[in-house]
């Protein structure tokens, strides 16, 4: 079995937000789980006992990093699945309370999504989320404001974006959410792995995919006093119908806890290289180096330049054989700009983001960093844009 | 595509980003601090670029309104233009 990165010789894979490559001690324990826990954990015999016993040991395990009790960590199909669950099941237990779902304006589409259908399934209107200044900062007392409001039954706010890559300052939403009884959902599918999370939360979603671990499994993190209400069909585990698959659960365990042994020092390496990115590419004309500077991911960064086509930068920084995403309109499907650097009000066109992998060195950054000038001037020069 | 009926209204309906902005931005080169120039485009990307790139360039903003083909949310249309489009009309002011 190969522990190489994915990918062809000379390439520098920088899209690692949301998946990553799989760590290699979570390769070793996807094939023991496989061995040992293929069977159906929920079944009373000799194997479904090894599998639960896997699984148990995999929920323990996640439930130490996310500062949890075991019982309160749950596995689902995704980290989509975690938090469209989260707030359909947190919104619908609290329906008596009321009716209102507080979000920030960057907060995935997955849980602008689910809040809308909440709400529309409740017979409230659309809710508005919470702005963010231009750093994609959330308005915090707007936030507080709109959770101390009457009849609101469910508030989330991510930990971090990982598009912009700047840090919410869940610990006083979740003050003012807590002394007001409302639940808070804190979406930390980008930073757990990455970076310290606060234990200030209610619900807590957490994506292995974005970890090193694989993808096909999501994590949820519910304690034990917050009431939830089944939302999905009838089975005998709530979060993950029709079961968890245990070798996904116990590869996605293994390489948290393998991240988290050296996440100081990851940290500690890849904000350095991000700090180096971020300052190289502010040196290029016509650019906006987008994102909180300060509280931050440790290993996301992202800039947009005027007058550049995003599709064509990508395809440009493809053909020098780096891999990066974009927030652009051209870039999605949808054909629409990413709503988080609409909401921050940057410019949405020409957008790069680049997410570090714990394998990224130093040299891949400083061939992007050396790349980087001549591929936007390249795609400018397409567009005859010289002078203005 | 700069408009003969007058010289500050920018055509960019049916270009996609970042065309919109680079339309206004070859319009507005060399015309005097204070010229108004309103842009057209049916791409929801300039609505949010265009202030972007007031921002950066250090013109001002000064509005932007949707215009509906059905007219319900009309008010970009002026006197002989056709109205079966669906965008927006962003105005600025340059710096």
């Amino acid at each position: 079995m190969s522990h190489a990165t994915p990918g062809a010789p000379g390439r520098v894979y920088l899209d690692n937000g949301g998946r990553a490559p799989w760590h290699p001690l979570a390769r070793q324990a996807f094939e023991q789980a496989l061995a040992d826990g293929w069977a159906d954990p929920r079944r009373l015999h000799a194997e479904g006992r090894r599998a639960a016993r896997l699984l148990d040991g995999a929920r323990e395990a996640v439930a130490a990093v996310l500062g949890a009790r075991t019982e309160e960590v749950h596995f689902t199909p995704s980290h989509t699945a975690s938090l469209q669950m989260a707030v359909a099941s947190g919104a619908a237990a609290r329906r008596r309370a009321g009716t209102a779902i507080v979000t920030s304006a960057v907060e995935r589409a997955a849980v602008l999504h689910a809040a809308g259908h909440a709400a529309g399934a409740a017979g409230a209107g659309v809710p508005s989320p919470v702005q963010v200044d231009r750093l994609g900062r959330v308005d915090v007392d707007a936030m507080i404001g709109a959770v101390r409001a009457p009849g609101v039954a469910l508030a989330a706010l991510q930990h971090a974006n990982g598009e912009v890559g700047t840090v919410q300052p869940v610990e006083a939403v979740h003050e003012a959410a807590r002394a007001a009884g409302v639940p808070l959902l804190v979406d930390a599918g980008a930073s757990v792995g990455h970076m310290v999370v606060p234990q200030t939360w209610d619900l807590l979603a957490a994506d292995p995919a974005d970890w090193g671990g694989p993808a096909g499994v999501g994590v949820l993190a519910v304690r034990q006093r917050v009431r939830t209400a089944r939302v999905g069909p009838e089975d005998e585990d709530p979060w993950a119908p029709g079961g968890v698959s245990v070798p996904l659960a116990f590869a996605a365990a293994v390489a948290l806890q393998a991240v988290e042994a050296d996440r100081a020092v990851q940290e500690a390496r890849r904000r350095a290289l991000v700090e180096r990115v971020r300052a190289e590419a502010a040196r290029i004309p016509d650019v906006e180096v987008v994102g909180d500077p300060a509280r931050r991911l440790p290993h996301v960064a992202t800039f947009s330049f005027l007058y550049v086509d995003g599709e064509a930068l990508v395809t440009e920084l493809d053909r020098h054989g780096f891999s990066v995403g974009s927030g652009s309109a051209c870039t999605a499907s949808t054909l629409e700009p990413s709503h988080v650097l609409a909401a921050m009000g940057v410019l949405t066109h020409g957008n790069v983001r680049i997410a570090l992998d714990r394998t990224t060195i130093a040299d891949e950054i400083d061939r992007f960093c050396a790349v980087l000038p001549d591929a936007v001037a390249q795609v400018r020069k397409m567009l005859g844009v010289g002078g203005l | 595509m700069v408009s003969c009926v007058s010289h500050t209204l920018v055509d960019a309906r049916g270009l996609r980003c970042p065309l919109p902005v680079i339309r206004l931005a070859a319009a507005a080169r060399g015309l005097p601090a204070g010229t108004v120039l309103t842009v057209l485009s049916t791409d929801p990307a300039a609505k949010l670029d265009v202030p972007a790139w007031c921002r950066m360039r250090g013109h001002e903003h000064v509005e932007t309104r949707e215009h509906r083909a059905d007219g319900s949310a009309g008010g970009a249309g002026r006197a002989g233009e056709e109205t079966s489009w669906n965008g927006w009309a962003v105005k600025v002011r340059l710096g």
